[in-house]
This record gives structure tokens, C-alpha cells and sequence, in this order.
């Protein structure tokens, strides 16, 4: 399906310009980390690339049409949505959703709960756990269907560092097994970790897009060089 | 005060020894009620996802309507099912009036524009939280339906239990269509109404313990509901 191509991109709620205008091409492979000062559009953009949200503009196409690339894809939001049922029915809801039977999924959905440390919660309510566990709850049942494309809202945002570090390992491991993942951050401890590729945003805007090593030895923008630096981006 | 005092004795006795015609009428009472609430149930569920979930042409018509049925006093109600189902009347040819079936109609006039409403309103929270996640899955129309029929279950109860508390208690609208017929379409409202008037204390004191232990169960049942709900017990 790759590579991944957004056209003349925009965004805007109630006349109001939120991104854009933006062109980018993602290729296979690799992890791509959007990073950027809080509201620089990070969330607008992943939301407008997966197709969730209206665009004023442009166009985000496949090299697969648009409802086989949808299919294969999945979204991880920053705050992660639980449906008011237990652990291992949250895991196994996409695939009953596309048709698998009830008895198979149940089982892919216990295996990823053993894998994500939660085999022991498996039948409790999900919006009544930690939020690190909500959060692993939800990569699980992204990537259970094994999507192509997979986008991350800062996944680790409000987690201690051994959640962080159980996160990036099943990051790393879905990247292996043929997962292209966009994901945004604002841990730049992170970003060295797994980015592949960098994408800079301002102001709705891409400041710059690069490689990571690149990206992090020689900044390619003033504003890039500022946020890496640790002084605070307006 | 010692008519009084006698009546309470009676009712006592005749509700411990399962008088006759308290159980006819209060299975009757239930017959009525259950069926117009299943009846009610079967059309404003599925409308109030419906209306939670699509963005439809008359969305806004069809909820302003349901918000003035609500207000519309039951014998009212009653009149025009009256109106309705008289010989003269368009429906007059089946027959109907006087009988229960007319009492049901009635009812499920009464309580489908609340239960729809009570639903919606708990359906349109649920669907907020789940809107992103279950757009971002591809789901079908139907799919979120079920998922919020499903996931939303115990305040759709909580609902129906309000649509039953009212139907259960009502007494013009009935009595206006079911014409109050002893062995034929008498309930608890009409009967306590009829005993009343008649001085006849024990036997309206007695149908009146058996509407409170009713609606002290639908209460109660409301609010273990909503417990097991905020606690995650289920
Ligand atoms: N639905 C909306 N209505 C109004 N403004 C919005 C809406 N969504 C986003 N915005 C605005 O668009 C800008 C970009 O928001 P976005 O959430 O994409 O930023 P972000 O980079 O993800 O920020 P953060 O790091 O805080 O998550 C912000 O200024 C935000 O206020
Ligand atoms: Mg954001």
C-alpha cells in the first residue's frame, strides 16, 4: 500500500486553519516520530493522514485504493479509549468487527493479553485500569489485526519508564514483523530510540522532515535546533 | 380514622392471603405493562441509537417531536387512542376498544418518546467517547449500532425501568380506553381509582401496596444498576 502520499494537505474547523497546507510522502518501513511544541497540529495531521477527520484540502492517497488502505491501518489515540467491557473483549473487538469467528478471536485476543503482561486481568473492565495498562490494552488491540500502517498519539505520554520501555519493545517488534509506524512525541529521549525518520511541525505547519541521525546531529531548521536544545519553541 | 384503620387491617390480610381479584388485577396490571414496555422497548432502543449515531436530514425534527410527545398529558392520549380505535374511528373496525390491547397501544404512546429519550441522551454520551475509536476501525452503521446497544445496556435498562415506572402508574389514559371492565381490562390504577370512590378502603389500600412494592423494585433496580455501572461489576 505504501508509499503513503498527502497532497496539498489542510485542515480546518470552523474556518478556523489548523494545518497545512502539507505534502509528504511516507514510504515502507521504519518509524516515523512527529514532534513539535503542544499545538502544533501533530494530532490534526495523524488524525487527517489515517482519514478521520475532514480535510479543507488535498488529498491522502495509496499505492492501494482507499478502502483496502483503510483497512489495513490503525490508530492509537493519545488518550486511549476503552469500551465498557472487559480486557480481553476490548483486544478481540476488531476482529470480531471484520468478521472473524467469536472462538478464534477470543484466543489471538488472550494471547496478546498474556503478551502485554495482562493475563491476569483478562476479564476485568478496561476503563477501570491503570493507564498504562489501558494504553498497552490499546496498542494490543491496534495491532492485533496486524495493520500495515500504524499511527501513535504519543502512546507514552503519561507513563513511568517501565511501561515506556514495554511500549517501545512491542513498537520495535511490530516494526520488525512488516508495521510501518507514525507516531508523535514529546519525549526527544524517545525519538533518538526509535525514530527512523524525523518530522518537525510548527504552526501547523512541517518545519522539517529528515532523517533521524540527520535530524538529531545537524538540526535542519533554527526552531529544530531550539526544541532539540531544549529551549522552548513558540 | 377507624375506617381508615379497618381498611389497612383488610388490605393486610387480603394482600397475606393472596386475595383473588388483587392477583387478577395485578398480573393483568403487569400483562399491560410488560407487553406496551417490550413493544416500546423494540421501537425506542434501536431509534435512540440511530439517532446517536447518524446525522440524518429530520434528526433534530424527529428529537424535537419525541420532546413534545413526552409533554403530551396521558388523557390526552387516551382521547385520541379513543378518537382512534372508536367505532367511528379509522382503526374502529378491529375492535379494539375496551380491550387491553387498546391499553397497550395507549401506553406504548405514553412511554416511547421517554425511553427514547432517557436512551438517546446516555447513547449520545457513549457514542462521544467511542466515536474516534470506532471510526478509526471502519465499523459499519450497523456495527456501531450493536456496539452501543450492547456496551450501553444498563442505562438502556435504566431507561426502560423509567418507561415502566410511568406506564405501570398511569390511570387516565387506561381508563379512558380500557373502560375500567372488572375481569376484562381493570389494573391497579383503574381499580384503586373505582375502590376509592366507592369507600371501599381495603381493597384500594391492599392494590396500592402491590403499585409501591412495584415501583420501590423499578427504583431499586435503578440503582444497583447505575452502581454496578460506576463501580465496573459487570
Ligand atoms: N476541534 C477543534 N476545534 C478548535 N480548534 C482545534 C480543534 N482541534 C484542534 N484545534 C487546534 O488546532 C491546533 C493543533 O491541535 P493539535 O491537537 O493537532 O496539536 P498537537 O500538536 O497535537 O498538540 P499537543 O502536543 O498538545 O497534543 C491547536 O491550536 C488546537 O487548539
Ligand atoms: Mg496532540
Amino acid at each position: 500500500m505504501f508509499p503513503m502520499n498527502a497532497c496539498n494537505l489542510s485542515v480546518k474547523v470552523r474556518q478556523k486553519h489548523i494545518i497545512g497546507p502539507i505534502n509528504l510522502t511516507i514510504s515502507e518501513g521504519g518509524i516515523t516520530v512527529l514532534m513539535g511544541p503542544n499545538g502544533a497540529g501533530k494530532t490534526t495531521l495523524l488524525k487527517a493522514l489515517h482519514g478521520i477527520i475532514r480535510l479543507a484540502n488535498g488529498q491522502v492517497t495509496f499505492a492501494t485504493p482507499a478502502k483496502t488502505a483503510q483497512e489495513q491501518q490503525s490508530f492509537v489515540f493519545q488518550s486511549p479509549i476503552m469500551l465498557r467491557r472487559s480486557v480481553l473483549e476490548n483486544l478481540a473487538y476488531p476482529l470480531v468487527i471484520n468478521r472473524q469467528d467469536k472462538q478464534s478471536a477470543m484466543e489471538r485476543a488472550q494471547t496478546w493479553a498474556t503478551k502485554i503482561g495482562l493475563s491476569a486481568h483478562m476479564d476485568r473492565p478496561a476503563p477501570f485500569l491503570s493507564g498504562g495498562e489501558k494504553q498497552k490494552i490499546a496498542l494490543a488491540r491496534a495491532l492485533i489485526t496486524s495493520p500495515k500502517l500504524l499511527f501513535l498519539d504519543e502512546p507514552t505520554a503519561s507513563l513511568d519508564g517501565a511501561a515506556t520501555v514495554e511500549i517501545e519493545a512491542l513498537l520495535s517488534e511490530a516494526q520488525s514483523t512488516g508495521t510501518t509506524i507514525i507516531m508523535s512525541t514529546h519525549n526527544i529521549g524517545q525519538a533518538r530510540r526509535m525514530a527512523s525518520r524525523v518530522l518537525f511541525m510548527k504552526d501547523g505547519q512541517i518545519d522539517a522532515h529528515s532523517a533521524a541521525n540527520a535530524f538529531f546531529d545537524t538540526p535542519p531548521t533554527d526552531a529544530a535546533q531550539k526544541f532539540i536544545a531544549g529551549d522552548i519553541v513558540l | 380514622m377507624n375506617d381508615l384503620w379497618n381498611g389497612i387491617q383488610q388490605a393486610i390480610w387480603l394482600t397475606l392471603t393472596l386475595d383473588a381479584d388483587l392477583v387478577e388485577i395485578s398480573l393483568r396490571s403487569l400483562r399491560v405493562t410488560l407487553s406496551a414496555l417490550f413493544v416500546s422497548c423494540l421501537i425506542a432502543l434501536p431509534l435512540a441509537a440511530i439517532l446517536a449515531v447518524r446525522r440524518f436530514k429530520y434528526r433534530r425534527l424527529i428529537i424535537s417531536t419525541l420532546n413534545a410527545l413526552m409533554g403530551l398529558p396521558p388523557v390526552v392520549v387516551g382521547l385520541i387512542v379513543y378518537i382512534l380505535l372508536s367505532r367511528s374511528g379509522p382503526f374502529g373496525v378491529l375492535g379494539l376498544l375496551f380491550t387491553t390491547h387498546a391499553m397497550v397501544i395507549a401506553q406504548v404512546i405514553i412511554i416511547t418518546p421517554l425511553i427514547t429519550s432517557i436512551a438517546h441522551q446516555s447513547l449520545r454520551e457513549l457514542w462521544s467517547e467511542y466515536h474516534d475509536l470506532l471510526i478509526s476501525m471502519n465499523t459499519s452503521k450497523w456495527q456501531r449500532i450493536k456496539t452501543l446497544l450492547w456496551d450501553g445496556r444498563r442505562a438502556l435498562m435504566t431507561a426502560s425501568l423509567a418507561g415502566f415506572g410511568r406506564a405501570i402508574g398511569e390511570v387516565g389514559a387506561i381508563m379512558i380506553v380500557g373502560g375500567n371492565i372488572d375481569h376484562a381490562t381493570r389494573v391497579l390504577t383503574t381499580a384503586i381509582s373505582l375502590e376509592t370512590s366507592k369507600g371501599d378502603f381495603a381493597l384500594a389500600l391492599a392494590l396500592g401496596f402491590v403499585l409501591i412494592t412495584l415501583a420501590l423494585a423499578v427504583n431499586f433496580t435503578t440503582h444497583w444498576l447505575g452502581r454496578t455501572e460506576r463501580e465496573g461489576r459487570w
